[in-house]
């Protein structure tokens, strides 16, 4: 029996799961056309491969990676590229960014699908998996080969996949898990001899029983039910609770001999070298103001309101959540594509969530400190953000903050703090940003005034040589 | 007496060693207050502040010629950062050097430029690439949004376009209800 460990805080908000795992994973009908954003990933966009009017097959690249932290982007089925250009993509600031509008054709003709050998050359693997499209599909999307390289002087020792899946509403780790245990747990092979890790543990929250059942029947790992708390599933405190060790700011697991990642994407590294296929689809609950919530296997570009209208949209409906309740963002319109990050949407209505009461002054009772599992000061970082002291909140670790939302919700003044902490990151990335700008000027200024003067001091040196050569004939 | 006279000589002498050991061996190199000013001011280099440049402005500030009010890029932000720095009082932009405007970078119509390389020549950054009779273009990641570039131009084949927000440099914003 391991012994697990607790991480500071958390809290224990509903769970509203039951709805949606009901029925097993649907296959949604295949939509009239296919919205696919070029940058779905942490890193660098991918640059467009197809043209308007070309014909792609299911599985074919259509968007190639670009630089070292990058992912490939591939057609979700064989159909007909109508246009390259921008679109509105789930993003909270409504932006819209470059996407390939993909026709379906309905006859989901694959490109020739190699199955690789398992045994491969570890660095081949890894070069399979960026062109392979494999993110980190928990949620952060940050392309899986650069994690599954341990380096030449880091050891990892334990491998973790997070099957916790801690935020309400959201089941499709759930789902995956009861269904494609199999998948999972073969993935979870490839990754341990990617990163040469001696253990390989799973932690699914103690709410999940099909799902612990199912994994351990699979096999091949250690399954370890963990308490239900929120944020359990988050990296850190993951960590903190299958094996005791702490990452400190600033710092990597990696460091520590520690790797964790989403059973989604273990059982995508299975597709990819086992079946050679790339991702094309994950699994994405719907749920909410719907009459039959449930979790649909949606094809990378499946409009968010195709979806909503499988599952019976309600009367009602003001809005939708992408994400959970809790660290979810609002999606500026359903008309947005399924793109590789989204777990869940929760149609939102009055009844199930009631507009935020009013915010009230601070109180200092420090409730957000002790439900903070990232030992923050969230009333510090609070008052900070609002005098616009980034440097002070920066001081407090700010960056140290995941946004799970724990301190927004215990405040009994409804101060909506996380908005705050956000607020706060994006006006410092952006300072970074302007900072970057203003030196590149600086150098390239000087630089210039440097060249102007050289060329006049040459200017003057050769016409004293031939004034002194003139004078001497 | 005598002693007391050799103990504060001797004392003079070996603390004016250790100050002047400690003012060789801790020299800062140039001046340090020009240095700062000039991290605080934007680098656009275009001389509204009417300095040659960013550096020129900020030794002038630390030489006490110049007001710290003279740059629309940098707006009140930098007005207020450069009063902390310089401990002095806010005020708002002088209007005689210009007003702030949206962040833009240039943009040459590329069938109207006839290769003169009079931009080449007018840009503080070397962010215009071409050459004599041959297209010019303009760098957009290096451009500072100066403007030098268009009184020079023949003809007027040079734009400012406002940098579009984007999903890669948008911000969160606060928080619509403030706390009472």
């Amino acid at each position: 029996m391991r012994q697990l460990y607790h991480f500071n805080g958390g809290v224990h908000p509903p769970q509203h799961k039951d709805q949606s795992t009901i029925d097993p994973i649907r296959i949604p009908p295949l939509p009239e056309k296919l919205i696919i954003p070029l940058h779905q990933h942490i890193g660098s966009s991918a640059k467009a491969l197809v043209q308007p009017g070309e014909r792609v097959l299911k599985g074919q690249m259509i968007g190639q990676p670009e630089g070292h932290v990058s992912s490939a982007i591939h057609a979700p089925t064989s159909g007909k590229i109508l246009s390259v250009g921008m679109e509105p993509v789930p993003h909270p600031s409504g932006l819209d960014a470059l996407c390939v509008i993909l026709e379906p054709d309905g006859l989901e003709e694959w490109i020739e699908r190699v199955p690789l050998d398992p045994e491969m050359d570890p660095g081949t693997m890894r070069t399979k998996l960026k062109d392979a499209g494999v993110v980190g599909l928990g949620g952060a999307v940050f392309p899986s080969f650069i994690k599954l390289n341990p380096g030449s002087k880091n050891k990892v020792r334990t491998l973790i996949l997070n099957g916790a899946e801690c935020e309400p509403y959201i089941t499709c780790d759930d789902l995956l898990m009861r269904e494609r245990a199999f998948e999972i747990a073969e993935g979870a092979k490839l990754m341990q001899r990617l990163l040469g890790a001696e253990e390989v543990v799973l932690g699914i929250e103690d709410n999940k029983p099909l799902a612990i059942e199912a994994m351990k029947s699979a096999g091949g790992m250690e399954v370890v039910a963990v308490p239900t708390v929120y944020p359990g599933g988050g990296a850190k405190q993951l960590i903190k609770v299958l094996t005791g060790v702490e990452v400190p700011a600033g710092e990597r697991s990696t460091d520590l001999g520690v790797q964790c990642f989403n059973v989604a994407t273990a059982a995508s590294v299975y597709r990819a070298i086992r079946l050679g296929e790339p991702v094309l689809s994950r699994i994405v609950t719907i749920t909410g103001n719907v009459a039959q919530p449930g979790n649909y296997e949606a094809l990378i570009g499946t409009p968010v309101d195709h979806l909503i209208r499988q599952a019976g949209a309600l009367p009602g409906s003001s809005g939708a959540i992408m994400g959970g309740p809790m660290m979810g963002i609002d999606l500026p319109s359903t008309h947005v594509p399924v793109v590789k990050a989204m777990n869940c949407v929760i149609v939102k209505s009055e009844a199930l969530f009631p507009k935020a009461l009013d915010p009230m002054p601070c109180i200092r009772c420090a409730r957000c400190a002790e439900s903070c599992p990232a030992e923050l000061q969230p009333q510090e970082l609070y008052w900070f953000a609002k005098a616009k002291n980034f440097g002070k909140a920066q001081e407090y670790a700010l960056f140290d903050c995941i946004e799970c939302g724990c301190c927004s919700y215990v405040c009994p003044s409804h101060i909506p703090l996380v908005q705050y902490y956000r607020y706060a990151k994006s006006e410092i990335w952006a300072q970074e940003r302007e900072k970057k700008a203003s030196d590149l000027a600086r150098l390239r200024h000087e630089f210039r005034v440097e060249r102007m003067e050289r060329d006049k001091r040459e200017k003057a040196e050769r016409l004293a040589q031939k004034s002194a050569q003139a004078k001497e004939l | 007496m005598l002693d007391a006279i050799i103990v504060m000589s001797g004392l003079a002498l070996f603390l004016g060693g250790v100050l002047g050991y400690a003012s060789i061996r801790f020299h800062v190199q140039g001046n340090a207050l020009v240095e700062k000013i000039d991290a605080i001011l934007p680098q656009t280099q275009c001389a509204q502040c009417g300095f040659p440049g960013c550096r020129p402005y900020a030794e002038a500030i630390a030489e006490g010629r110049a007001d710290i009010n003279q740059c629309p890029p940098g707006g009140e932000a930098n007005i207020h950062k450069l009063a902390d720095l310089l401990g002095v009082e806010f005020k708002p932009l002088n209007a005689e050097h210009g007003e702030p405007k949206p962040k833009s970078v240039a943009y040459i119509d590329e069938n109207t430029c006839i290769g003169c390389t009079l931009c080449l020549q007018a840009c503080p950054v070397d962010a215009i690439s071409g050459a004599p009779k041959q297209m010019h273009t303009i760098i957009a990641q290096e451009c500072t949004g100066c403007e030098l570039c268009i009184p020079p131009c023949p003809v007027d084949c040079i734009v400012m376009v406002p940098v579009e927000s984007s999903i890669a440099n948008w911000k969160w914003k606060p928080p619509m209800k403030e706390v009472a």
